[in-house]
């Protein structure tokens, strides 16, 4: 019963860190309807950022935060506005070009990284990175609660945002339906721009919290990539609740897949998860609860 | 004269390694050839049918994987490979176009890359059946290159054929209407699940040809290199862009030029500043050599978001248009 527990523990504060990835991949996919396979690598580049601030000048990863966050949304916002929006102008025969452009530039990213800081793993070291506390016979890592509790209060912003504001509104009238949303007067290309800021600021939030429980090297993006469009397929595209949804289930999964099956398995079964939802439940979660 | 191009570089690239003796470049050839044959797969499914597949290399895999374990368990020939790989890969096509066709656009290119690390997982996980990470080894039968190149000039040059002669063929167009429309072409009495089948079971065939070729020829393999995402599936995909989405020489020109850029940023400038490091003995000579091939996969990178950017439709697509920018730049020169 108490590894049965702690997994549950375990998996659902997993699940909030996915949950914080997947909205950022499922409010690009949702608004350009493309793939972001660079979504990982953003997040690796803040955590490099995340590192640099807190090797060389000494703040505190979650202070970085101020930092991280505005420089992957600039990032974001530039790689949008130079490199994906032009596409939409060129006509290709496959509709996937922007898919590979994301690719093209996850490979910059990496071998930029890999370039500045080469491939050796790094880490930051603060005093509640090993921290823990019990609550019964139950282990919480601190560093993964305060992570939790960030994710939880970026979702909530994002709800609010997305719900509540005129850019918010733009952005969910443009994922509905492009033409209309144009139509209305809302400037789409601006939107593009503001949602893969949006979308990289809280990949970067994600990878800045992880920081003091996780290590670093160049290649790390690519896991979280999969992990990303796992949870936005399992919550459905552009979809927040789902995505949140889809961040805890394949936390849970791949928390007890890892307790009970093995850790061999951990990423299989994601991808299985994966599969079956493509199969049984196209569209997600956002089918079931019609948000 | 134009009927007579592809002939006439059939028989240079035939006198090709009797010429150039330097077993460096007929390697480099080698790798060519096997990317002729995954591109033109890649090219069938994606570029003809329009069903963008990420999963390129669960193919490759299963092809190099068939030939390593018969030779590995059976102790038979890896070339029985060349027999079986290509129908091992398409029983691996078969299941997954079956469930997964019903999906389209970005939800196939997501199913075809989770099967790309679906198979890398068994691979790594199977220990007793494929020695898991440590990879299979087999000694090469040939010492030299030139039967290799041959095989592989012979497969490269096939799959281009067979390419070309499915495409003329009737199923060629319906796979050209799929890609258009599919819903009309449905309407039109198109049963486009099962031409999509057809076109993703040849594009197996021809990929899981090039893997068992692969493992003959490199002797080793273990999961991380042949079902690698970023090595081989992204890489066929840009072969295909580069050489041009939808032609059917586009491969054969976008593996030549996508082997030799490799070649080109990994030897820094096939070590033209290591030759001038030495050359001037000065220092900043010599860690400009080291920078470059450091960095050598970021100048990969960048050149594919400039070769999205700029030439969507690849060199062979956008021909007309690239010579258009040069020719007039060449005849303001003669004026000049």
């Amino acid at each position: 019963m108490d590894i049965f527990l702690q997994t549950l523990v375990a998996g659902i504060l997993k699940g909030g860190l996915y949950g914080l990835i997947g909205i950022g991949m499922s409010l690009i996919m949702g608004v350009m309807g493309i793939i972001n396979l660079a979504h990982g690598q953003l997040m690796m580049v803040a955590m490099y950022i995340t590192f640099v601030l807190s090797h060389y000048v000494g703040i505190d990863p979650y202070l970085s935060l101020f930092i991280t966050m505005p420089s992957l949304f600039l990032l974001g916002a530039l790689i949008q506005k130079y490199t994906l929006n032009p596409l939409m102008e060129v006509d290709s025969i496959l509709p996937e070009n922007q898919v590979l452009m994301t690719v093209g530039i996850g490979m910059v990213l990496v071998e930029t990284s890999r370039f500045i800081f080469t491939s050796d793993y790094k880490s930051v070291q603060t005093s509640y990175s090993d921290a823990t506390f019990y609550l019964g016979e139950i282990s919480f890592s601190v560093a993964l609660v305060i992570a939790f509790f960030i994710a939880i209060g970026f979702t909530l912003f994002m709800f609010w945002f997305l719900l509540k504001t005129d850019i918010g509104r733009s952005i969910r009238a443009t994922a509905q339906d492009k033409d209309a949303a144009l139509l209305m007067g809302v400037d789409s290309k601006k939107i593009t721009i503001i949602t893969f800021g949006l979308g990289a600021a809280l990949v970067g939030a994600a990878g800045t919290i992880l920081m003091p429980i996780y290590y670093l090297f160049p290649d790390i993006g690519g896991p979280f990539t999969r992990k990303a469009f796992v949870i936005t397929i399992l919550g459905g595209l552009g979809s927040t609740v789902g995505a949140i949804f889809g961040g805890l289930t394949l936390g849970l999964a791949e928390a007890f897949g890892a307790s009970y099956i093995g850790m061999a398995y951990d990423d299989m079964i994601g991808l299985i998860i994966f599969i079956l939802v493509l199969l049984f439940l196209p569209g997600g979660f956002k089918r079931l609860t019609k948000i | 004269m134009k009927k007579f191009i592809p002939l006439i570089i059939l028989i240079v690239l035939c006198l090709f390694p009797v010429v150039i003796q330097n077993a460096y470049y007929q390697h480099l050839m080698i790798l060519v050839f096997i990317w002729v044959a995954i591109g033109s797969g890649w090219n069938v499914i994606a570029g003809f049918t329009g069903q963008v597949s990420f999963g390129d290399a669960a193919f490759f895999g299963t092809g190099a994987y068939t030939a390593g374990l018969l030779a590995h368990h059976f102790h038979i020939s890896a070339w029985w490979g060349m027999a079986f790989g290509g129908f091992a890969a398409m029983a691996v096509a078969f299941p997954f176009g079956w469930i997964c066709f019903r999906l389209r656009g970005p939800y196939f290119a997501l199913a075809s890359l989770a099967l790309n690390e679906v198979c890398r997982h068994i691979a790594t996980i199977a220990e007793p059946l494929t020695q898991g990470m440590v990879g299979i080894l087999i000694m090469p039968t040939f010492l030299s290159k030139i039967p290799y190149y041959y095989i592989a000039l012979a497969l490269a040059v096939l799959s281009v054929v067979f390419v070309q002669f499915v495409m003329k063929s009737k199923w060629g167009y319906y796979f050209l209407s799929i890609r258009e429309d599919q819903d009309a072409a449905e309407s039109m009495g198109i049963d486009t699940h099962k031409y999509k089948m057809v076109s993703l079971n040849i594009a197996a065939f021809l990929t899981g040809m090039a893997g068992a070729l692969f493992m003959n020829y490199m002797g080793f393999i273990d999961p991380e290199v042949v079902f690698s995402l970023h090595d081989i599936s992204i890489m066929a995909i840009l072969v295909g862009i580069i050489g041009g989405v939808g032609t059917i020489y586009g491969p054969a020109v976008g593996a030549l030029v996508m082997v030799a850029v490799h070649e080109f940023f990994r030897t820094g400038f096939f070590g033209l500043f290591k030759g001038l490091a030495a050359m001037t003995g000065s220092d900043a000579m010599i860690s400009v050599a080291k920078t470059i091939s450091h960095a050598h996969v970021l100048g990969f990178g960048i050149l594919v978001v400039l070769v999205i950017l700029y030439l969507p439709n690849g060199i062979v697509g956008d021909w007309d248009k690239l010579v258009g920018k040069i020719i007039p730049f060449k005849k303001k020169e003669a004026a000049s």
